[in-house]
């Protein structure tokens, strides 16, 4: 069948009619430089570099490359903010300044998609219906909390830590930055934010929104840089805290970093979660779950659903649906309303992904890809699901971050527990079964940070998230999420 | 001068709810507070230490599965215990800290009371520190308080007493399992309370006491892959290093507080919990 013929059986003789958003809603400039103090300038050595669409490979925009001279202008900025009223001002007046920020991320709301979608290569139906408004709801409800601390739990007038370094990684690049400053600033302090070197883009709307919210020069600096841009924040010493998303490899060497100095840290780091199907599971829902679990974002999500864990009296039947559900995804211009898995970040993880599936047939593994046609520009992976995968494949042990799930099978609730937990992180896990004390039999014995039953991929402010053991510690979101920020 | 010839008492490690020689069969001199022999206490080593790792593992799962009531009961026993062996208690803290024995009475006293009072936080933790979540969606999203799992206590080096019974009850109180290294110089109150452990129906291995060389077993705890965190606020200028070993698996790390700010009391309590957050469907 050709690719005419395959769309034409998906949608039952019609043809498929491309609905893209326009590219232009992003407004993107040629050239940005930091935003340190208020104001937009040059790095001091003057030197730039490109991001690419990872959807064609070809250059955005050129942004600012942070030394460690302007690290130290942007942490100097953000300790006067500090002392100079934001971390004293009442409660009440930060949080107009929070919900004013929410607002104008409302406002701005299909601008930050597209530039979201551009920079990195995710479909525009996420960074418009989750991305984006998720982005305002964290800052919306972190707004409130800034003049109740109080009641937050940890004593009476808790205090702020200072300067908070925040490093973010390139798989949400908007809603990251908005974890970790939304409550940062409600709990009083000041911020250097370093957005991920292949996502920059959103971050700089970000500070053009701060601009729009008058909120005071120096309270949020943004650095673009690469890691070591974010070394040098990570060992400037007048930062008080370091809040950091990413790698397990890069939180540990960080965790090293700041032992000595005992400086406030906060980790959220892998995943390698599994999604355990119990054979009374609703099964429509369970796929479209799974489904969700593992190639939503196209699979770069830390607490993705990459080990599908399922009951062996209905493994056959489930692989079936799930390789049938595999083909109908849509693969392809990100910026189209209807593709489900869109491009891969970069070249570099894309390199990763074919390195690991190639290890993954090496050790044993079968594969199963989307026969989905893929652009011939740009950076992309088709939907894989390897079925044949042991505990001891490195598929089933390594992190992938792209879109490729392991299937692996259980026969005992038990069995099930020790296979999820078989693993060295512990960040999300999904349980799905009909049957409401099993489930929680299962959560209870689940060594993991964040479970979801029946659903997986949520996220909302109010809910704490992040892992146990080598996935990180700390939490964003909810009131747990101020504790991060919080001298307690 | 008597005419009895006192029976004195070797004092040895509690490890897995056993009193055990250290298997390198080394023991090393303490010495009170004015310099004086006071006894010789076993030096533990590396091996002793992940002996007392792996039955901490072990214990936990006891521990976690028994009701947050029942952990009550039990960390209640053991104030009971050290309440019955009080003046045996502030005989060694008075001369481990060479206070005078009203004052050592009292430290005494205080120590015991917050034992009281950690076990009264057994079935309190849940609800002080989990909570409903109002997510914008049919969900019924929770979340629990859960323990980390082995904590490694590197005990305070003064404070005989008092000080090792924040750390060491804090992390049980929470659910977790002990792992703690005494005063080097001041063991034997520590030790003590560890033999203690073993008449308060706590399970075998939930608390494990080493004496010894804290150079060398403090190092061995923060690179130990199976302990899940570490309480350093006691280990005074070695902190900074042992933070630094600790990162090698990620631990949770609880440091003192700097500056003379005074803490809440619950700080030790939340630091070696982790937030399990479930989310349930809700449909028909």
């Amino acid at each position: 069948m050709n690719d005419q013929q395959l769309d034409q059986s998906r949608l039952g003789g019609f043809a498929y009619d491309p609905a893209p958003e326009s590219a232009s809603l992003a407004r993107l400039a040629d050239q940005y430089g930091l935003f340190i103090d208020g104001a937009f300038t040059d790095p001091a050595a003057h030197q730039q570099f490109a991001t690419l669409n990872p959807a064609t490979a070809q250059p955005l925009a050129s942004v600012a490359h942070a030394g460690p001279a302007d690290v130290e202008r942007a942490v100097v900025a953000a300790r006067r903010a500090f002392d100079g009223g934001w971390s004293t001002m009442p409660g009440s007046e930060r949080a107009k300044y929070l919900y004013r920020i929410a607002r104008i991320i409302q406002e701005r709301a299909r601008e930050l998609a597209v530039v979201e979608t551009l920079d990195n290569g995710k479909p525009i139906r996420e960074t418009r219906d989750i991305d984006v408004p998720l982005a305002a709801a964290y800052f919306f409800y972190y707004a409130g909390w800034a003049d109740k601390l109080d009641y937050a739990g940890f004593g009476p007038a808790p205090q702020p830590l200072g300067v908070a370094g925040q490093i973010i990684p390139w798989n949400f690049p908007l809603l990251m930055a908005a974890w970790k400053l939304a409550p940062a600033l409600a709990a009083g302090n000041t911020c250097v934010l370093k957005p991920a070197e292949t996502t920059p883009l959103s971050a700089l709307v970000l500070a053009d929104i701060l601009v729009q919210a008058e909120l005071p020069p120096g309270v949020v600096n943004i650095l673009t840089g690469d890691g070591a841009t974010g070394a040098a924040l990570v060992e400037h010493p007048g930062v008080d805290k370091i809040a950091f998303t990413g790698s397990t490899e890069v939180g540990r060497l960080i965790q090293q970093r700041l032992g000595e100095r005992g400086t406030h840290l906060t980790l959220e780091l892998g995943g390698k979660g599994a999604n355990i199907v119990f054979e009374d599971a609703p099964i429509d829902e369970m796929i479209e779950g799974v489904i969700d679990g593992i190639f939503f974002n196209q699979g770069h999500v830390c607490c993705a659903g990459s080990r599908l864990l399922v009951q062996e009296s209905i493994a056959d039947e489930v692989v079936r649906r799930l390789l049938r559900r595999v083909e109908q995804l849509r693969v392809g211009d990100p910026l189209d309303k209807n593709t489900d898995v869109g491009a891969i970040n970069s070249a570099a993880q894309l390199a990763r992904i074919e390195e690991l599936t190639r290890a993954g047939e090496a050790e044993g593994a079968t594969r199963h890809a989307s026969s989905c046609a893929l652009p011939a520009e740009g950076y992309w992976f088709a939907p894989t699901v390897f079925t044949d995968v042991a505990q001891s494949h490195r598929i089933a042990r390594e992190e992938i971050f792209g879109p490729v799930l392991s299937v692996l099978s259980f026969r005992t609730p038990e069995e099930a527990v020790a296979k999820a937990n078989n693993t060295n992180y512990g960040l999300a896990c999904g349980v799905w079964s009909e049957k409401g004390s099993r489930t929680l039999w299962v959560a209870q014995r689940l060594r993991a940070g964040v479970i979801w039953a029946n659903t997986y991929n949520r996220f909302d402010p109010t809910s704490p998230f992040g892992g146990v053991r080598e996935s990180g510690f700390g939490r964003e979101g909810g009131r747990h999420g101020l504790e991060a920020y919080l001298d307690v | 001068m008597s005419d009895r010839l006192d029976v004195r008492k070797t004092y040895k490690l509690v490890v897995n709810g056993a009193f055990t020689r250290s298997e390198s069969g080394r023991s090393y001199e303490v010495t009170n507070a004015a310099g004086e022999f006071w006894a010789n206490v076993a030096q533990g080593s590396r091996k002793d230490l992940r002996d007392a790792v792996r039955a901490a593992r072990a214990a936990q799962a006891k521990w976690w599965a028994a009701t947050a009531y029942n952990r009550g009961q039990v960390i209640y026993r053991l104030a009971e215990m050290a309440e019955s062996r009080r003046a045996e208690l502030a005989e060694h803290v008075a001369a481990a800290e060479g206070i005078d024995p009203a004052a050592a009475a009292a430290s005494v006293g205080r120590g015991i009371d917050r034992i009281v009072w950690y076990a009264g936080w057994t079935d309190k933790v849940t609800q002080v520190f989990g909570g409903a979540n109002p997510v914008a969606g049919p969900f019924f999203n929770f979340s629990l308080p859960v323990p980390c799992g082995v904590v490694g206590v590197v005990a305070p080096e003064d404070s005989s007493f008092e000080g090792f019974v924040d750390a060491v009850l804090a992390p049980l109180a929470t659910g977790n399992a002990v792992v703690a290294i005494a005063s080097e110089t001041r063991p034997t109150p520590a030790i003590l309370l560890g033999e203690m452990t073993t008449t308060a129906d706590v399970p075998a291995g939930l608390c494990n006491v080493l004496s010894g060389r804290r150079d060398e077993l403090a190092a061995a705890l923060c690179t130990h892959e199976d302990v899940d965190g570490v309480d350093l606020a006691g280990a005074g200028d070695a902190a900074g290093a042992l933070a630094v070993l600790a990162a090698g698996s990620i631990k949770r790390v609880l440091r003192a507080r700097g500056h003379g700010r005074a803490g809440d009391d619950a700080r030790r309590l939340r630091a070696f919990i982790e937030t399990s957050t479930v989310w349930h469907t809700i449909g028909q």
